[in-house]
């Protein structure tokens, strides 16, 4: 069954649902280096962003979470009420000295570097899928 | 999140508890910013209690190094978790900050 959430666009929301995730895939027996790096930098990048810029604070529109996990794989979808964006597009490397002092434009940049595989794309509102593949303890896909 | 504000010589030193993200950092920011307001000059951020910082915590820890710089004064970081130095490593930003792996080196390199 898949554990389905609805928050208002307010980022003090975040944690709870970072909770809620973490909670889920610690059952599903995912590395510590994920429940404690991976999955909440992502996730609080994705949220965030449905928040601040698809939603833009907006407190009469909310953000979906829809989250599929189990002894393989973790699947989020977080959905916006926005227009949605280009990630090839609005994804900045950060780290060339030009961006390295920006104060923003690191979060798509961080979903993908600790995510398996980031997507967006349009269903009801805007929609980024995350997806991560538990590791076993030797670092091999599970 | 939670911090807490202390002194050691002339260094004010932050220890930021749980996630530093979006939907904390302004307090951070302000309360740094006050100190630097009361005349504090040398900053160091401990991060030995932090559980996660997301980009939002990032882009605040640049924005405080620059305003503490042009004041005349310094931002260091000391004791991230493996997990904070990757994120620090994956986006460059360890060679934007000078980060010690304990208080006690950070305080002796200012």
């Amino acid at each position: 069954m898949p554990l389905e959430l609805e928050i208002p666009s307010d980022v003090g929301c975040i944690e709870a649902v970072v909770a809620q995730v973490l909670r889920a895939c610690e059952a599903a027996a995912f590395s510590g280096n994920h429940l404690a790096f991976h999955i909440p930098v992502a996730l609080t990048e994705a949220l965030s962003n449905a928040i601040l810029r698809g939603n833009r604070e907006d407190r009469g529109k909310s953000v979906r979470v829809r989250v599929v996990v189990d002894a393989h794989l973790l699947v989020v979808e977080v959905e916006d009420d926005g227009l949605g964006f280009d990630l090839d597009a609005c994804t900045l490397d950060p780290t060339t000295a030009d961006n390295l002092d920006r104060e923003d434009g690191r979060g798509l940049f961080l979903m993908r570097r600790l995510m398996d595989r980031v997507e967006q794309f349009r269903a009801r509102g805007n929609v980024v899928r995350l997806t991560l593949r538990r590791r076993s303890s030797d670092g091999r896909a599970a | 999140m939670s911090f807490t504000v202390k002194k050691a010589n002339d260094v004010t030193i932050f220890e930021v508890e749980g996630t530093l993200i979006v939907g904390n950092r302004q307090e951070l920011k302000q309360k740094v910013l006050e100190e630097l307001e009361t005349g504090a000059r040398k900053v160091l951020v401990d991060f030995e209690k932090t559980t996660y910082i997301d980009s939002s915590g990032l882009g605040v820890l640049v924005s405080l190094a620059k305003k503490i710089r042009e004041s005349g004064g310094d931002l260091r970081l000391a004791n991230l978790n493996d997990d904070l130095q990757t994120l620090f490593e994956l986006t460059k930003l360890d060679t934007l900050f000078q980060i010690s792996e304990s208080r006690d080196r950070a305080l002796e390199s200012f």
